[in-house]
C-alpha cells in the first residue's frame, strides 16, 4: 500500500516537473493542445468503459462532461471563497481544486446512475436514444440556470487547470479503468458485452454491473469536465451532441475495448485537426466518412481489443506470451 | 379554452409531419432492426430538393400554383427515394450482419455526412422556401385560426398514410415486406427477394420523408441543413410510442408527439420543447415498451 | 507497474510526437502585416462567421488593391472555431503563436470573444470584436476593443423608443433563450422599460433554429400586449412575424440590430409592416460610403451584406486606420510590426493599442465610431420603421 502511494507521488512529481519544463519550453499553443489531448484521453477512456467494454450504447457523453464542468465551476466560484474566507490564491486555490473536481465527478456519477437505470429495460438502440436525449436535456437545463450564466456562459472561473492536473487525471483514469478490467468486475462487464442473456443466466446481476459501468464512466467524464471548465470560458456550446460524437470517433478509431487504443485515438484526433487546419471546413465530412468507412472496413479500429504493450512486443523474441485479455470475437 | 383548441389544431398539423417521417422509421426498423439516424436528414434533403426544383421551374412568388407544388413534391420524393436506396446499398448493406452497435454507428456516420455535405453544398445559411401556394387564413370557429397550408399538410399526410397502408396490406410486395419484417431468414427461404424488398422499403420510407420535407417547406419556409436532426429523433420516438413496426401506430404516435409538443411549449415553457420527446420515450419504454399498438416481441436467445 | 510507467512514457511520447507534427513556426515576413481573424465558420452559428469573414476580407482586399498602408499589404489568416468557446481560444492561440499575428479580429458571439480575449490580452495582441455585445468582453483587458454598441445601451434605447416615441406601456417579449445576445438585450430592455413605468405582460422564450412559434404566440395573444419585443436574429424573426399574423395578432413588433438582413423582408413579406428595429446601417442610406460597400459586397459575394458583415468591415477599417496612423507617426514602430516577435514588436503593439483606443469619429458603414474609455463603440442607434415592405428612417438616438 505504501509502495503504491510512493509510486503515485513520484508520478505526480514527475508530471509537475514535466509541466514546468513544458511551460517554459513549449509555446502556449502546443501546451494548450497537450492539455486538450489529456482531457480527451479521459473522455475517451471513460466512454470506452461503456461502449467498448460493456457493449452498451451511450451517445450522450458530453452530458456527463457538462454536469461535471458546471458543478465544479459552481463550487469554485460560489463555495470555495466561502470556505477560504475570500478568494483563494496559490496553494489554497490548488487545494480547493481537488474537492471541486471530486464534486464535479460525483455529480456526473449521479447523473450516470440516473441514465444507467433505464438500461435495465432498454434494448441497445433505445438506450442510445435515451442517452442522446439525456445529453440534450442536460444542456438545455443548464442553459436555463442563470446562476451559472445560462446562455451567456459562466464568467469568472479561476483558470486553475494545468498540464499537471490533466496529466494526473489521465493517469488516474487509465489506472483505475485498467485495474477494473483486470478484476472480477471487469470480466463480468466483458461477459455482458459478449452475450448479455448468457451472462444473466450465469448469475451475473447484469443491471447492477451495467449501472456501475455508467457511474464510473460518468465520474471520469465529469472530472474531465471539471478540469475543462477551469481552462476556458464555460458555455454550453462546448457540450453539444457533436462533442459526444467526437469522443465516439476517438474510441472507435482506437478500437472499442482497447484502452491504449482510446489514448491513441484521443491524442490523434486532438492533434491532427490542428495540423490539418487548412482542411477545417471539411473536418466534419472527414469524420463522418471515417466513421462509415471504419465500420464497414475495419470496425475494430486501429488496435481492436489489443493493448499496446512493450513487454509483449519485445517478449515475442523470447517466448510468445499468451493472450491474457477477454475472448476475442470479431 | 380557445387557446387550448388553437394549440391542439396547431399540434395536429405539426404532428402530421412527424407521422410521415415516423412511417419511414417504423418500416425500416421493422425490417432491419436498425434506427436509421439518417432518416431525418433525408427529410432535409427532400426539403432542399424541393427548394431548388421550385426555383428551377420558377414557381412561387408572384405566381403561386398548386400544379407547381405537385411537380415539386414528386421531384423531391423521387430524388429522396433514390437517395435512400443509395444509402442502404453503400452504407447499411455491408454492415447488415454486424453487431447492432456497428450498424448504429454507421447510421450516425451517414447522418453526419448528409448534414455536413448539406452545409458544404447548400451553404449553412437558411434558405426560404418560395410561396408555392398563397397563404389564406381559415377560421375554424371558436376563435381557432389555421392556414390553408396546415390543412393541406394534414390532408396530404392522411392520403399518403392511407395509400401506404393499402399498399402494405393489399399488394404482394406489401405482403413480402411484412414477411421480411416478421422473420427475414424464413422469408428468404420462402423465395422472397429480401434485398429487393429492403431496397423498396427504403425507397418508400425516404419518399415519405421527402414529402414531409416539402410540406414543412410550405408551412414553415425556413430550411437549413441541420433542420432534420430534431424532427428525426422526435419521429423516432413517435414510431416507438405508436408501436415500432406498426403503421397506424406511427400515425398515432406522430399526432401525439405533435400535440404534446405544442401543449408543453404553450403551457409550460419552450425550453422543454425537445425534452418532452425524450421524457415520453423513457415513459413508454419503462411502462409499455411495445408502444400503443405494438406487440410484445420476446428476445430469442 | 512496469506497464504503467511505460504507458506514461508512451503517452507523453505520443503527445510530443503529435505536437511535432504540427506546422512549425513562422519565418520573418517581408513587407506585409499579418492579421488574424477567427470566427464560427462551421457549427451551429456558421452563418455569423461567414458574414464576418466576408466583410473583413472585402475591406482588406480593397485596401490592398489600393496599395495597402504605405505600400505594405495586409495578410489575413482566418481560423474556424466551430462555434465553440474552447476552440476560439485554441484558434487565437494558434494565430498568435504560430502565425505571429499583430492583431486579431473577432468574434461575433460574446461567449467566444470572452474565451479568446484573455489569450490576446496576455500576449499583448490587440483584439477588436466586430459584434460582441456583452459588456463583460472589453472588461477583460485594455487590449480588447469592440466596434459595436453594447447590450445595455441598446436595451435602454429600445425602452426609451417604445415608451416615449411609440407611447406604449404593455409589452410582451419573445426572446431566444439559447442566444446570449437575445438574452442580454431582453434583460437590459426589461430593466429600462420597467424603470420608465412600463409593464412586461409576458416574457416567453424560443430556441434559435426553431421553425414554429405558434405555441408561444398563442400564449402571448392571450395576454393582450400593445406590442411585442423580439430581440432575436432575422432568421427567426421573419417567421415569427408571419406566424403572428396568421394567428390574428396585429400588434406591431420591435427589434434590435439582430434583425438586420436583406432576407428579413423576404421572409416576412407584409407581416412586419408597422414594426420597428434598431440598425447601424441600412442599404437605403444614400451615403456613398455605404452604397459602395453594398455594391462591392454584392458583386463579390452575390448577396446583400447583413449587419454582421457591415460591422466586420468597420472593425477591419478601425484597425487599419490605427495602423495607418502608426505608419505616419512612428515609422520605426510600424516596421517593427512586420518583423519577428521581440521586445521592439511588443512595444509597437502597445502603441497600436493606444492608437486604436483613441479612435474618434471613424467613418464606418455602420455609423461613425468613437471608442469610449471602456473601449466600447459610442454610436447612434438608428431606428428604422417598416412600411409597405420598405424601410423608412424614423429616428437616430444619440447616447
Amino acid at each position: 500500500m505504501v509502495r503504491r502511494l510512493l509510486i503515485g507521488a513520484a508520478v505526480l512529481f514527475g508530471l509537475w516537473v514535466l509541466d514546468r519544463g513544458l511551460t517554459a519550453g513549449l509555446n502556449p499553443y502546443f501546451y494548450r493542445i497537450l492539455v486538450l489531448s489529456g482531457l480527451n484521453v479521459m473522455l475517451a477512456l471513460s466512454l470506452n468503459l461503456i461502449n467498448g467494454v460493456t457493449g452498451q450504447f451511450s451517445i450522450g457523453h458530453a452530458g456527463f462532461m457538462a454536469v461535471g464542468a458546471y458543478t465544479s465551476a459552481a463550487f469554485t466560484v460560489y463555495a470555495a471563497p466561502r470556505l477560504a474566507g475570500g478568494t483563494p490564491e496559490g496553494l489554497l486555490a490548488a487545494l480547493l481544486f481537488i474537492p471541486a473536481i471530486a464534486i464535479g465527478g460525483a455529480a456526473a456519477a449521479i447523473a450516470g446512475f440516473l441514465v444507467g437505470l433505464p438500461s435495465m429495460r432498454l434494448r441497445g438502440d433505445y438506450l442510445a436514444i435515451v442517452t442522446l436525449g439525456f445529453g440534450e436535456i442536460i444542456r438545455v437545463a443548464i442553459l436555463n440556470i442563470d446562476a451559472v450564466g445560462g446562455a451567456r456562459g459562466f464568467a469568472g472561473i479561476p483558470q486553475l487547470t494545468t498540464f499537471t492536473w490533466v496529466g494526473a487525471g489521465a493517469v488516474i483514469t487509465y489506472v483505475v479503468i485498467r485495474n477494473l478490467l483486470r478484476s472480477y468486475h471487469g470480466r463480468a462487464l466483458l461477459a455482458i458485452r459478449e452475450d448479455e442473456i448468457a451472462a444473466e443466466a450465469l448469475g451475473i446481476p447484469t443491471t447492477r454491473y451495467k449501472v456501475t459501468a455508467f457511474v464510473i464512466s460518468a465520474f471520469f467524464a465529469g472530472a474531465a469536465g471539471a478540469l475543462f471548465s477551469h481552462y476556458t470560458y464555460l458555455h454550453t456550446n462546448s457540450f453539444t451532441f457533436m462533442k459526444s460524437i467526437e469522443v465516439i470517433v476517438m474510441v472507435v478509431l482506437g478500437g472499442m475495448g482497447s484502452l491504449t487504443g482510446s489514448i491513441l485515438g484521443a491524442t490523434l484526433l486532438t492533434a491532427l485537426p490542428e495540423a490539418l487546419r487548412f482542411a477545417s471546413a471539411d473536418r466534419l465530412i472527414i469524420y463522418s466518412a471515417l466513421l462509415i468507412v471504419l465500420m464497414i472496413a475495419r470496425p475494430q479500429g486501429i488496435l481492436g481489443q489489443r493493448e499496446i504493450s512493450f513487454s509483449r512486443m519485445f517478449g515475442r523474441f523470447r517466448n510468445p506470451a499468451p493472450e491474457a485479455r477477454g475472448t476475442g470475437v470479431k | 379554452m380557445q387557446e387550448f383548441l388553437q394549440q391542439l389544431a396547431n399540434g395536429i398539423a405539426w404532428g402530421s409531419i412527424y407521422a410521415l417521417i415516423a412511417l419511414g422509421y417504423t418500416m425500416v426498423y421493422g425490417i432491419l432492426r436498425l434506427i436509421n439516424f439518417a432518416h431525418g436528414d433525408v427529410y432535409m434533403v427532400g426539403a432542399f430538393t424541393a427548394y431548388f426544383a421550385a426555383r428551377a421551374i420558377g414557381a412561387g412568388g408572384s405566381s403561386p400554383s398548386p400544379v407547381y407544388a405537385l411537380i415539386v413534391l414528386l421531384a423531391a420524393m423521387a430524388a429522396c427515394a433514390l437517395l435512400g436506396v443509395i444509402i442502404e446499398f453503400f452504407a447499411y448493406r455491408p454492415v447488415r450482419r454486424s453487431s447492432r452497435l456497428t450498424a448504429l454507428i454507421t447510421a450516425i456516420g451517414v447522418s453526419l455526412l448528409l448534414e455536413n455535405l448539406g452545409i458544404r453544398i447548400f451553404g449553412a445559411d437558411p434558405k426560404f422556401f418560395p410561396q408555392l401556394v398563397a397563404p389564406k387564413r381559415v377560421d375554424l370557429g371558436g376563435g381557432v385560426v389555421v392556414t390553408n397550408h396546415q390543412i393541406t399538410v394534414v390532408v396530404v399526410a392522411l392520403v399518403l398514410m392511407v395509400a401506404l397502408t393499402l399498399f402494405v396490406t393489399r399488394t404482394r410486395t406489401g405482403k413480402a415486406m411484412r414477411a421480411v419484417a416478421f422473420h427475414r431468414d424464413a422469408a428468404s427461404l420462402m423465395g422472397i427477394p429480401v434485398n429487393r424488398i429492403i431496397t423498396i422499403t427504403f425507397a418508400i420510407g425516404s419518399a415519405l420523408a421527402a414529402a414531409a420535407g416539402v410540406l414543412v417547406g410550405l408551412t414553415n419556409p425556413k430550411i437549413e441543413p441541420l433542420m432534420g436532426i430534431m424532427p428525426g429523433v422526435k419521429a423516432f420516438v413517435a414510431a416507438v410510442l405508436g408501436g415500432i413496426g406498426s403503421i397506424p401506430g406511427a400515425v398515432i404516435g406522430g399526432l401525439v408527439m405533435g400535440v404534446s409538443e405544442y401543449m408543453v411549449v404553450g403551457y409550460v415553457s419552450s425550453t422543454f420543447r425537445d425534452a418532452i420527446a425524450f421524457i415520453i420515450l423513457i415513459l413508454v419504454l419503462l411502462i409499455k415498451p411495445a408502444g400503443i399498438l405494438g406487440r410484445n416481441i420476446t428476445e430469442k436467445v | 507497474m512496469f506497464r504503467m510507467r511505460t504507458l506514461t512514457r508512451a503517452l507523453v511520447t505520443a503527445s510530443l510526437a503529435a505536437a511535432l507534427v504540427l506546422p512549425l513556426g513562422c519565418a520573418k515576413r517581408s513587407n506585409e502585416l499579418v492579421v488574424g481573424v477567427y470566427g464560427s465558420l462551421t457549427g451551429s452559428t456558421a452563418t455569423f462567421g461567414t458574414s464576418t469573414k466576408n466583410g473583413t476580407e472585402l475591406f482588406v482586399d480593397n485596401l490592398n488593391t489600393a496599395g495597402g498602408i504605405g505600400g505594405t499589404k495586409i495578410r489575413t489568416i482566418v481560423e474556424d472555431d466551430q462555434s465553440k468557446p474552447e476552440e476560439a481560444a485554441t484558434a487565437v492561440s494558434k494565430l498568435i503563436e504560430q502565425d505571429g499575428v499583430i492583431a486579431v479580429l473577432g468574434e461575433v458571439a460574446s461567449s467566444r470573444s470572452m474565451a479568446a480575449a484573455p489569450i490576446c490580452q496576455q500576449a499583448g495582441v490587440p483584439m477588436i470584436s466586430p459584434s460582441s455585445t456583452n459588456p463583460k468582453v472589453t472588461e477583460l483587458g485594455d487590449y480588447i476593443f469592440r466596434a459595436c454598441f453594447i447590450d445595455p445601451f441598446q436595451g435602454q434605447m429600445l425602452a426609451k423608443f417604445a415608451r416615449s416615441t411609440l407611447n406604449m406601456t404593455r409589452v410582451a417579449i419573445l426572446h431566444d433563450s439559447k442566444n446570449d445576445y437575445s438574452v442580454g438585450l431582453d434583460t437590459y430592455f426589461t430593466e429600462a422599460f420597467r424603470a420608465l413605468g412600463g409593464t412586461i405582460v409576458a416574457d416567453v422564450a424560443y430556441s434559435e433554429g426553431d421553425q414554429d412559434f405558434k405555441a408561444q404566440l398563442t400564449m402571448i395573444k392571450g395576454k393582450h400586449p400593445q406590442f411585442i419585443l423580439v430581440p432575436g436574429y432575422y432568421t427567426e424573426v421573419g417567421l415569427i412575424a408571419r406566424q403572428a399574423r396568421e394567428l390574428g395578432i396585429t400588434e406591431p413588433m420591435l427589434g434590435g440590430d439582430g434583425w438586420v438582413s436583406d432576407k428579413l423582408l423576404e421572409i416576412a413579406q407584409d407581416a412586419l409592416n408597422g414594426s420597428y428595429f434598431v440598425n447601424h446601417f441600412y442599404e437605403g442610406n444614400p451615403d456613398p460610403l455605404v452604397q459602395k460597400f453594398v455594391s462591392d459586397y454584392k458583386q463579390r459575394y452575390g448577396a446583400n451584406p447583413d449587419g454582421l458583415a457591415a460591422l466586420a468591415y468597420d472593425a477591419a477599417g478601425m484597425l487599419t486606420s490605427a495602423l495607418t496612423k502608426l505608419h505616419d507617426e512612428d515609422p520605426k514602430a510600424f516596421e517593427a510590426l512586420k518583423g519577428p516577435r521581440n521586445d521592439e514588436q511588443k512595444a509597437a503593439r502597445a502603441k497600436l493599442r493606444d492608437l486604436i483606443a483613441a479612435t474618434k469619429d471613424y467613418p464606418g458603414v455602420a455609423g461613425k465610431i468613437t471608442l469610449d474609455a471602456k473601449r466600447n463603440a459610442v454610436k447612434a442607434a438608428v431606428f428604422i420603421g417598416i412600411e409597405n415592405g420598405h424601410y423608412k428612417f424614423v429616428a437616430a438616438v444619440e447616447p
